[in-house]
């Protein structure tokens, strides 16, 4: 008696149907791998969120944004999923898409003009259950009830939505479950997580620059004269917002 | 009734003379409708559609279905209707242009009901009825009774002519209506709207003409247009989809957002709907191991949806070009159209819709706070052929915040590739 009623006291730990608070939160369906082992093991569901926002928060441009989210679209759009590209910054470049291995036959790109047919499109493309993936630039503001709307959106469907938010945005609440941000850290990409369901997350995970693939190759240029970026330029307007602190030269 | 006497009655009334060409048309449009439930439909002018549903019985189980289905239709049309089933087309217009809405497949009720019926529904008895009156005939019933001989004498062969394709005894040919290859249906607002909202209900009457025209083609379009008529002017709001459809629900949705999106700029007398691109409906076979979390014809109308609003230019996909300029190998075209996947390594994901120019500075590099070179040269020199030629030398750049970027210098081709100026084309993101 004394003894069975030990045993069971020392299995109740491990039943499947106990959440402790060290562990992060499960989720009903799995996440899609996002191709990096040790940030699934970091994401609840081991992977980017199903039928959820994440929010993505890059300090720059160009630090690899988007290259780390390829391998999840690459794998989507292998399997004949589309993605949607809702308001993209700048042109996405077909044959770098195709070298990222994600079918050029899914890519659909949306173009809006303003935030409001942004979120109209995005919140279509979340309701319509149609795309393995969603994309979002809605600009710098964007009202909590907006992406709550969003949210709302994304969990009637069978989507990964990602959202993508200037890095002051962190400070603010937000209705995504899912919240990261990227800064570069010697070169290599570093994923905070700043919300997530179950135990916060405490160090970022560093994702290394060759893993994030397709990436230029480094032949160790070395050369006298270098350019910097002109802010003075009259025509500088036409790319629009690259990170203020690159454009000191 | 006169019209002063009418007016003396009713000082408010309104008097709208009647218009017999728009009613012909009326009903040309509703016999293309029709052919949904049988191509043998016959027009019988001024008002009346025959259908021969013999064949149709098969697909539509009792005459009940096909005489409720042509109801609730004509109903949704904005028509009111009197209907008849009988063995014959002609028995069939009498009864129903008696409003005996009679179904009738026995013969023998056949005749006891033409007999019953008056003189008068007759097209060659109008005019006869002087003479029928002085000798006491009223019913067809009555003439029958009398010697087939002495009526004909006396009437003329047509009477007794119309009384036998009644009854079945002469053949009763008619053309068959052919609906047109092009859909046009137009119809008159009862007042002048200003708001989308009124337009969507009345265009959603031609709509519904619209896809009994397609059901009876078993085809769909991929484009249609609404036009609006004004006082003096008129215009166009144009939907495109992306395959060829027949919902009618889906058309609504398209124009509701292309209504939303336009201001009309003047009241709205009169609608019409146009469409010319008549395709045949494929419909998609269920794949055995689809996937039924995300559907395809989700994604079709999504895409319409987007564009409708968004306008068609606004949501489209990308196709990789065999191209050595970077500007001319990513190319917008349809979405979901086949692609070849030409990939390209070392390419930014993001490119600058117009390369940006960027100052030159002599600098070592190497300095932490600097822009650095990462890789390069690499030279792209092409275009000789179109005019749009041009030398350039591409380096990868890496800025202090360790973004990673794609410059080039340009060589401009009139100075034998003398050194040009720098920008920046390509955010490695």
């Amino acid at each position: 008696m004394h003894d069975s009623r030990t045993a069971v006291a020392s299995e109740i730990p491990q039943h499947p149907s106990i959440w402790r608070g060290k562990d992060l939160a499960r989720t009903r369906v799995p996440g899609i791998s996002t191709g990096f082992v040790s940030l699934d093991a970091e994401l609840p569901g081991g992977g980017w969120p199903v039928s959820n926002l994440t929010e993505i928060m890059p300090t720059h441009e160009g630090i690899g944004e988007l290259r780390f989210l390829s391998p999840a679209l690459a794998a989507l759009s292998q399997s004949g999923k589309y993605i949607a590209w809702i308001n993209p910054p700048y042109l996405p470049y077909a044959p770098a898409i195709a070298a990222a291995r994600i079918i050029l036959q899914t890519v659909l790109i949306v173009k809006t003009a303003g935030a409001r047919e942004t979120l109209w499109a995005a919140e279509q493309a979340l309701r319509a259950n149609a795309c393995g993936a969603v994309l979002v630039w809605p600009g710098p503001t964007v009202d909590y009830a907006a992406l709550r709307r969003l949210q709302m959106a994304a969990e009637g469907s069978h989507t990964i939505s990602f959202i993508f938010r200037p890095v002051s945005a962190g400070m603010t609440a937000s209705p995504a479950p899912l919240r990261l941000r990227l800064e570069t850290s010697c070169g290599d990409l570093a994923v905070q997580i700043l919300k997530r369901r179950g135990n916060p997350a405490s160090r970022p995970v560093v994702l290394a620059a060759r893993e994030l693939l397709p990436l230029p190759t480094e032949t160790g240029y070395a050369r006298n004269t270098v350019p910097s970026l002109d802010r003075h330029s009259s025509a500088g307007t036409a790319g629009g917002a690259l990170p203020p602190s690159s454009l000191h030269a | 009734m006169q019209e002063n006497a009418a007016l003396a009655l009713l000082p408010d009334l309104v008097i709208k003379s009647r218009d017999p060409s728009a009613e012909t048309e009326a009903m040309f449009g509703l016999a293309a409708w029709a052919s949904q439930f049988t191509p043998a439909t016959a027009l019988d002018l001024p008002s009346t559609l025959v259908l021969d549903v013999t064949a149709s019985l098969k697909l539509f189980g009792k005459p009940e279905e096909i005489v409720r289905r042509l109801r609730t239709g004509l109903r949704e049309l904005g028509f009111r209707s009197a209907w008849a089933v009988a063995p014959t087309a002609s028995a069939a217009c009498w009864f129903a242009r008696m409003s005996q809405q009679f179904l009738i497949v026995d013969r023998e009720i056949l005749m006891q009901k033409i007999s019953a019926l008056p003189l008068g529904i007759l097209k060659s008895a109008a005019d006869l009825m002087r003479d029928f009156a002085s000798l006491g005939l009223e019913t067809i019933g009555d003439i029958q009774s009398l010697p087939r001989a002495g009526v004909s004498r006396r009437f003329g062969q047509e009477l007794l002519a119309e009384i036998d394709r009644g009854t079945g005894q002469r053949p009763d040919p008619r053309t068959f209506f052919k609906p047109p290859a092009v859909f046009l249906a137009e119809i008159e607002l009862p007042a002048e709207a200003t708001q989308a909202e009124a337009l969507l209900f009345a265009s959603r009457r031609l709509l519904l003409q619209l896809e009994g025209f397609l059901i009876a083609r078993s085809s769909g379009i991929e484009r249609f247009t609404l036009k609006l008529l004004h006082r003096t002017s008129s215009s166009e709001v144009h939907v495109g989809m992306l395959s060829p459809s027949r919902d009618v629900e889906h058309f609504s949705r398209l124009l509701r957002e292309r209504l939303g999106t336009s201001t009309l700029k003047e009241p709205v007398r009169a609608l019409a709907i146009v469409a010319d691109s008549v395709r045949p409906l494929r419909t998609d076979s269920g794949d055995l191991f689809i996937d039924e979390s995300i559907s395809i014809g989700n994604w079709k109308s999504l895409v319409d949806q987007l564009r409708s609003r968004l306008g068609e230019k606004s949501v489209h996909g990308l196709s990789a070009h065999s191209e050595h300029r970077p500007e001319l190998a990513s190319i917008p075209t349809d979405p979901g159209a086949i692609q070849l996947q030409l990939a390209l390594e070392g390419r930014p994901l993001w490119m600058l819709e117009v390369p940006r120019p960027i100052k030159p500075v002599d600098q070592y590099p190497g300095t932490a706070d600097r822009i650095q070179l990462v890789s390069g040269p690499e030279r792209i020199e092409s275009g000789w052929w179109d005019g749009r030629d041009f030398i350039r030398d591409y380096f990868v750049a890496r800025t202090p915040d360790q973004s990673l970027l794609w410059i080039y210098q340009e060589r401009p081709v009139a100075s034998r590739g003398q050194k040009g100026s720098w920008y920046l084309q390509g955010i490695f993101s």
